[in-house]
């Protein structure tokens, strides 16, 4: 049942990540990037990761997708035109990803030796309860600074957006 | 329903490397995108599916060790994330109000 879960969820991510650089519209990728967000939020839950799981839905597939969504509409952005210019990435760029893939993939079989196999129930310190107790005690600086990141982040983004008045 | 299919099929288990290569995979065609592309909107999904990929490996080195520690750090990478898409979208909407285009190719005022 694994197998065939995470099969079917590794997939789903993959079409939808291809998808996702291939379509020309914003909108069309913006689905996909949903697509690629739910999948690998059901491989979370495969690994143990139950806060995260519902962490990636609420807060990357609800939250950020849909202020993508919201500027793609407002800014009313249409297919993408193509252009010629910068061809340097348009030449290199297939290759250069195709390097670092086949490199990365044989530093982790090389390195990964000892990897354990994926059971789905093996590893139960995901839930809301052991993340939190970590969050508050041992992370507690980092989760503090967090929080005066988020209001830089509030009170930067409303300056920028905001309209010239003079 | 269990007859029907042999028992090891319920039982097989996914070796680990097979997320980290997946979370290769889709970090390298986020990294194409990021440089193929021209729409900044479409740049930017690139990105977040990039981070994405990352709080995959993040995750199964957690269950490697069988700790907690990696998810709290894709915890906060999903934080910045989405402080990130907070201040990048408000960027976008204004260098679309000052130069009316989303072509990246288009936004050239520091070049020459």
């Amino acid at each position: 049942m694994d197998v065939i879960l995470f099969t079917f969820f590794a997939l789903v991510a993959i079409v939808g990540a291809v998808n996702l650089v291939l379509q020309k519209h914003p909108i069309s990728s913006a689905l996909s990037l949903v697509a690629v967000m739910v999948a690998l939020s059901v491989l979370f839950l495969l690994l143990g990761a139950e806060f995260i799981a519902a962490a990636q839905l609420v807060v990357y597939a609800g939250a950020i997708m849909v202020l993508f969504v919201f500027v793609i509409m407002l800014l009313n952005a249409g297919a993408e035109r193509e252009s010629r210019k910068g061809g340097f990435a348009q030449f290199l760029g297939l290759p250069l990803t195709a390097i670092l893939l086949v490199f990365a993939s044989y530093v982790i079989t090389q390195s990964m030796s000892n990897a354990k196999a994926v059971k789905f129930g093996a590893f139960s310190g995901g839930g809301p309860r052991e993340v939190g107790w970590e969050l508050f005690t041992r992370y507690l600086l980092p989760f503090e600074v967090t929080s005066i990141l988020i209001l830089i982040a509030i009170a930067g983004a409303v300056v920028l957006a905001r309209k010239e008045i003079d | 329903m269990s007859q029907l299919l042999p028992p090891e099929f319920f039982t097989a288990t996914v070796p680990l490397n097979a997320y980290l290569i997946l979370s290769a995979i889709l970090f390298a065609i986020g990294a194409f995108g990021f440089m193929f592309r021209k729409n900044i909107i479409t740049i930017y999904m690139c990105i977040e599916l990039m981070l994405n990929a990352v709080n995959l490996s993040f995750v199964t080195f957690s269950y490697q060790f069988g700790k907690v520690d990696g998810q709290i750090y894709s915890f906060f990478v999903m934080v910045v994330a989405a402080a990130e898409a907070a201040v990048g979208l408000a960027i976008i909407l204004t260098i679309f109000r000052n130069r009316g285009t989303l072509q990246i190719d288009e936004i050239d005022t520091l070049k020459n």
